[in-house]
C-alpha cells in the first residue's frame, strides 16, 4: 500500500473552536477512504483542509503539516489554485455553473488552458461517459446544466472535478441530497474511478462506509480515534468510541 | 355546580366570539389598507391625466414631444430640449457610475475583509441618506470650478467649440448625479452579489479557478438580474433627481450639442416655473404632462428593476 | 511552484487594481462631500444661526438666523413621519399576517416599490394641483400630507423586510396557542419587529427633513416659524437652497452653514437609528 496524502499534527480552529485536534493520517493512493463520525465531528473539515477550503472560512487557523506526494500544500510557494486543480471536490449539494452543460465540463480544461493539446468535443464526451452521463445529455449538451436532474447535476459535477485530471477526489457527503438510485450511480462511479485515483469520502450513512470503504478513519470531537483496513476497523475496533458508533449508539 | 360550569362556558364561548370577531374585523381593515400605496399610484395617474389633457388636446404629441421651441407666452410648448437634457444628463450619470460602482460591489462582496466591509455597509446607508440638495451645494463648490478649468482643455483635445466656459452644464450635473446614485446601484449589486450561493463559488475554487475566474463565472452570470436591476433604480433616481442637478446643469433651454453644454432637465423645469405657470393658459397643463412623463417613465424602469429582482431571487437554489 | 505572469494571474492583478481604484474613487468622492460642507460651514456657522429667525434685511447679509427653516423642517418631517408611520402599521401587518405570499401581497409591494421611485417633484407637482383644486394655500399641513406619501413606502417596505427576515417558527409558535391572526400581528410581530420600526421611523424621518422638491411646492416658504398648521413653513433644504442663490457672499456663506447643519442632523439621524436597532433588537429573536 502507498501513501498519496500524508497529514502530519494538523490542528484547525475557527475563531477560538478548535475543529481539528493533532491529526496524523497517511491516506493510501488508489483506494477509497472513508472519513466516519458523528455530526460536528470534524470529518468535514478534515476533508476540506486537503483542498485548502478550510481557509475559505473567515478566521481559521491551520497548523501542521498536509503533504500531498511529499509536499505540503500549505508551503508558500504553493499556488493554491494548482492544489485544487490536482484535488477534485464533490460536494454536498451539487451547484452547476451558470452555463450550458458542455461549458460545465470546459470550465476547468479552460481555466486552466488545458483545451489545446486536445479536441475539446472529445475530451468533453470523454469524461461526461467516465461520470455515467454522456448518454442522457448527449443530445442537449448545450442547453443550460441547470434543467438536469440533482442526480444528474451531482454526476455533471463529477465530470467537470475530473476533467482537470486530478490525482485525488475528495467527497463531502456527496449522496446526501440525492435520492436512493442517483446515490447508487454516484457510489458505482466511486468505486470504478478507484482505479485511477485517490478517494476520500466523508459520510454519515454507516452501510455506504462498509459498501464503498477500504479504508476507514472514525472521528470524535475533532479528534482522530481510529483508522485502519475497513476490514478490521468494521469487524474488530479497538477503541470503546468505534465500537459504540458503529453499534449505532451515538 | 353544573351552574357555575354552564355559565364558564358560555363566557368562554363568548370571549372566544369576540376574539373571532376582532380578528375578523381586523384582518378586513388591515387588508384594506393594504390596497393603500396602489390607489395613490393610481390616483395620482389620474390626476395628472386630468391635468394634462388641455394640452393633449390642443397640441397634437409629437409636436409636444419633438417641438424644439418652448415659449410659453407665445403658446410654444416643445419638450425635446428637455426630454434631450434629462436623457444627457442621466445617461452620462449611468456611464460615470456603473463600472467603478460594479467593481466597488464586486469588491465589497468577495474581497474585502469583513471588518472592512461591517464599516462599508453603514457607510453606504449613511450617503444614501444625504439629502440632495447637500449634493447640488458639493457640486456648486467643487465639481462645477473644477469642470469651469477643464473646459478650454477638453475642448482643445476633443476639438470642441467651447460655448458654455460657466462650468454650469452636462458634465458637472452628470458627475454630481454619478456620485449621488452610487450608493444605490453599490447597495443593490452588493446585496445580489452577497446572496448567490456559496456553493457556486466553491464549485468554481474546487477545480483551482482564481478568485476574478470564480467572480466572473460563477458569482457574475447569478447575479446578473440583480445588478440589472441595480442599474435600473439607479438610472430612475437619477433620471427623477431635481435639486441636485438643478443647482449646477445651468438650466438653458436649448438642444446641447456636447457635454460641456448646459441643459435643461424636465426636473429642473417644473421646479423652476410653478410659480407662474397658472397666469399663463395651457402652461400649468405642460408642466404637469412632464411630471406624468417622469412619474410613467419611472414607474416604467422600477417595474422592469422589479421584474429583474424577482427572477435574481428565483435563481438561486 | 506559483506562476506569477499567466494570463489569469494578471487578470486578477489588473481587476483587483481597478476595484480598489473604484473603492476610492466612490469613498473618496462621497469623503469629499462631507469634508467640503463641513469646511465651507463652519466659518459661517455661529449660535445666531440655529436661535433666531431671519431679521429685517437678512436675505441682504443682515441679522438673523435659520431657526425658521429648522423648526419648520423638524415640524414636516415630524408630522409626515408620525402620519405615515401610523398608515403603514396596519398595511405592514395585513401583508405579512393576512395576505402572506399571495399575488396580492406581491401587488401591493410593487406598488409601494413603485412609490417608492417616485420623484419628490412629481409628488410636488401633485400636491400642488390637489392643493389648488381644494383652495388649499401652501401650508405646513400640504408639506405634511406629501411627505406622509413620501414616506409611506419607505416606512412599510423598511418595516415589511424585517418581519420578512422573522423565522416563521415564531409566528407557528403563536398559532399553536391558539392565537388567531390578529392576536399573533399586535402581540408577537409587533415585539419582534421594534427595532425595525426604529429603523423605519428614522430613516423615513431622514429621507422627509432632506427632501425639497417637494415641500417647495407645497409648504412654501417663510420667515416665521409657523403657530398653525394651516400657515406655510420654511424648511431646511430650501433654505440652503434659496440663499445659495442670491448673489450676496454673506448670505451664500449661510447657505453653507445651513447645509451643515442639515447633514449634521441627518447623519445624527442615521447613527442614532444603528444605535437604536441595536439597542432594541436585543430581544428580537434572530
Amino acid at each position: 500500500m502507498q501513501t498519496h496524502v500524508q497529514i502530519h499534527d494538523l490542528n484547525v480552529f475557527y475563531g477560538k473552536t478548535q475543529a481539528l485536534k493533532n491529526i496524523s493520517l497517511d491516506i493510501p493512493r488508489n483506494q477509497i477512504t472513508v472519513i466516519i463520525g458523528p455530526s460536528g465531528c470534524g470529518k468535514s473539515t478534515l476533508l476540506k483542509s486537503i483542498n485548502r477550503f478550510v481557509e475559505l472560512s473567515i478566521e481559521t487557523r491551520i497548523s501542521g503539516e498536509v503533504l500531498v506526494d511529499g509536499e505540503d500544500i500549505y508551503a508558500p510557494s504553493i499556488d493554491v489554485t494548482d492544489i485544487r486543480k490536482k484535488i477534485g471536490l464533490l460536494a454536498q449539494q451539487p451547484f452547476p455553473l451558470p452555463m450550458s452543460i458542455y461549458d460545465n465540463v470546459a470550465y476547468g480544461l479552460r481555466i486552466h488552458n488545458m483545451h489545446k493539446q486536445r479536441n475539446l468535443d472529445d475530451l468533453v464526451k470523454h469524461y461526461l461517459e467516465q461520470a455515467g452521463l454522456w448518454d442522457e445529455v448527449k443530445d442537449r449538451l448545450h442547453t443550460p446544466a441547470t434543467r438536469l436532474s440533482i442526480g444528474q447535476r451531482q454526476r455533471l459535477c463529477l465530470a467537470r472535478g475530473i476533467a482537470v485530471e486530478p490525482e485525488i477526489i475528495l467527497g463531502d457527503e456527496p449522496t446526501s441530497a440525492l435520492d436512493p438510485i442517483s446515490a447508487q450511480h454516484i457510489e458505482k462511479r466511486l468505486l470504478d474511478l478507484k482505479q485511477q485515483y485517490t478517494v476520500v469520502l466523508v459520510t454519515h450513512i454507516l452501510r455506504q462506509a462498509k459498501r464503498l470503504a477500504d479504508y476507514v478513519v472514525f472521528m470524535y470531537m475533532g479528534e482522530l480515534v481510529e483508522h485502519g483496513p475497513a476490514a478490521e476497523i468494521f469487524e474488530n475496533p479497538q477503541e470503546m468510541r468505534t465500537r459504540a458508533y458503529l453499534q449505532g449508539e451515538f | 355546580m353544573k351552574n357555575f360550569d354552564n355559565k364558564k362556558k358560555n363566557l368562554d364561548n363568548t370571549l372566544k366570539q369576540r376574539r373571532y370577531f376582532i380578528d375578523f374585523l381586523g384582518g378586513k381593515l388591515f387588508l384594506i389598507t393594504t390596497g393603500l400605496p396602489f390607489l395613490v399610484v393610481i390616483i395620482m395617474i389620474i390626476v395628472l391625466f386630468i391635468r394634462t389633457l388641455p394640452i393633449l388636446s390642443a397640441k397634437p404629441l409629437v409636436d409636444l414631444l419633438f417641438g424644439h421651441v418652448w415659449l410659453p407666452l407665445q403658446g410654444e410648448f416643445g419638450f425635446y430640449p428637455f426630454l434631450i437634457g434629462t436623457l444627457w444628463v442621466t445617461l452620462l450619470a449611468m456611464i460615470i457610475a456603473v463600472p467603478p460602482c460594479l467593481l466597488n460591489a464586486i469588491y465589497l462582496s468577495e474581497y474585502a475583509h469583513p471588518t472592512i466591509r461591517a464599516f462599508l455597509k453603514p457607510l453606504l446607508d449613511l450617503l444614501a441618506g444625504i439629502p440632495s440638495v447637500i449634493y447640488g451645494v458639493w457640486g456648486m463648490i467643487t465639481i462645477v470650478p473644477w469642470v469651469q478649468t477643464i473646459t478650454p482643455d477638453l475642448g482643445k483635445w476633443f476639438g470642441i467649440e467651447i460655448t458654455n466656459p460657466t462650468g454650469y452644464g452636462i458634465l458637472s450635473g452628470g458627475i454630481v448625479l454619478a456620485v449621488m446614485v452610487a450608493p444605490v446601484i453599490i447597495s443593490v449589486a452588493y446585496e445580489v452579489m452577497e446572496s448567490v450561493s456559496h456553493g457556486f463559488r466553491q464549485a468554481s475554487l474546487a477545480v483551482g479557478a482564481t478568485k476574478w475566474q470564480t467572480v466572473k463565472f460563477a458569482v457574475l452570470p447569478n447575479a446578473m438580474p440583480g445588478i440589472i436591476a441595480g442599474i435600473v433604480l439607479g438610472f430612475s433616481r437619477a433620471f427623477g433627481e431635481t435639486m441636485a442637478v438643478l443647482m449646477v446643469v445651468g438650466n438653458v433651454a436649448k438642444v446641447p450639442n456636447n457635454i460641456l453644454d448646459p441643459a435643461y432637465p424636465l426636473t429642473a423645469l417644473i421646479a423652476n416655473n410653478y410659480g407662474e405657470m397658472m397666469s399663463i393658459p395651457l402652461y400649468d397643463a405642460a408642466l404637469m404632462g412632464a411630471s406624468l412623463l417622469l412619474l410613467i417613465v419611472v414607474l416604467f424602469f422600477n417595474l422592469i428593476a422589479a421584474f429583474f429582482l424577482q427572477n435574481a431571487l428565483k435563481q438561486t437554489l | 511552484m506559483k506562476k506569477l505572469f499567466t494570463q489569469r494571474n494578471i487578470e486578477e492583478i489588473i481587476f483587483r487594481i481597478l476595484m480598489t481604484l473604484s473603492f476610492l474613487l466612490v469613498a473618496g468622492g462621497l469623503g469629499a462631500i462631507l469634508w467640503t460642507i463641513v469646511i465651507k460651514g463652519l466659518p459661517a456657522l455661529n449660535l445666531d444661526m440655529i436661535t433666531q429667525v431671519p431679521q429685517g434685511g437678512y436675505y441682504l447679509g443682515k441679522k438673523g438666523g435659520i431657526l425658521n427653516a429648522i423648526m419648520g423642517s423638524l415640524y414636516l418631517a415630524g408630522g409626515g413621519t408620525i402620519l405615515a408611520f401610523i398608515i403603514s402599521l396596519p398595511i405592514v401587518l395585513g401583508l405579512n399576517v393576512y395576505a402572506k405570499n399571495s399575488r396580492w401581497a406581491f401587488t401591493v409591494r410593487l406598488a409601494l416599490d413603485i412609490m417608492w421611485g417616485i420623484p419628490s417633484i412629481v409628488f410636488g407637482a401633485f400636491g400642488f394641483i390637489v392643493m389648488l383644486a381644494l383652495g388649499l394655500r401652501a401650508s405646513l399641513l400640504a408639506g405634511i400630507l406629501i411627505l406622509c406619501l413620501l414616506e409611506l413606502p419607505i416606512l412599510t417596505r423598511t418595516m415589511d423586510e424585517f418581519i420578512r427576515m422573522m423565522p416563521s417558527e415564531l409566528e407557528e409558535t403563536s398559532f399553536a396557542l391558539g392565537s388567531t391572526k390578529y392576536e399573533t400581528a399586535l402581540y408577537v410581530i409587533v415585539r419582534q419587529i421594534l427595532p425595525g420600526m426604529a429603523t423605519a421611523i428614522l430613516l423615513a424621518f431622514g429621507r422627509g427633513i432632506g427632501d425639497a422638491a417637494s415641500v417647495l411646492f407645497t409648504a412654501g416658504y417663510t420667515d416665521r416659524i409657523p403657530s398653525s398648521i394651516l400657515e406655510p413653513a420654511a424648511s431646511l433644504p430650501l433654505a440652503v437652497f434659496f440663499q445659495l442663490g442670491t448673489p450676496y457672499p454673506e448670505v451664500q456663506q449661510r447657505a453653507y452653514a445651513s447645509a451643515l447643519i442639515l447633514t449634521a442632523i441627518v447623519l445624527f439621524i442615521s447613527l442614532l437609528s444603528r444605535w437604536l436597532s441595536g439597542r432594541l433588537g436585543r430581544f428580537a429573536i434572530k
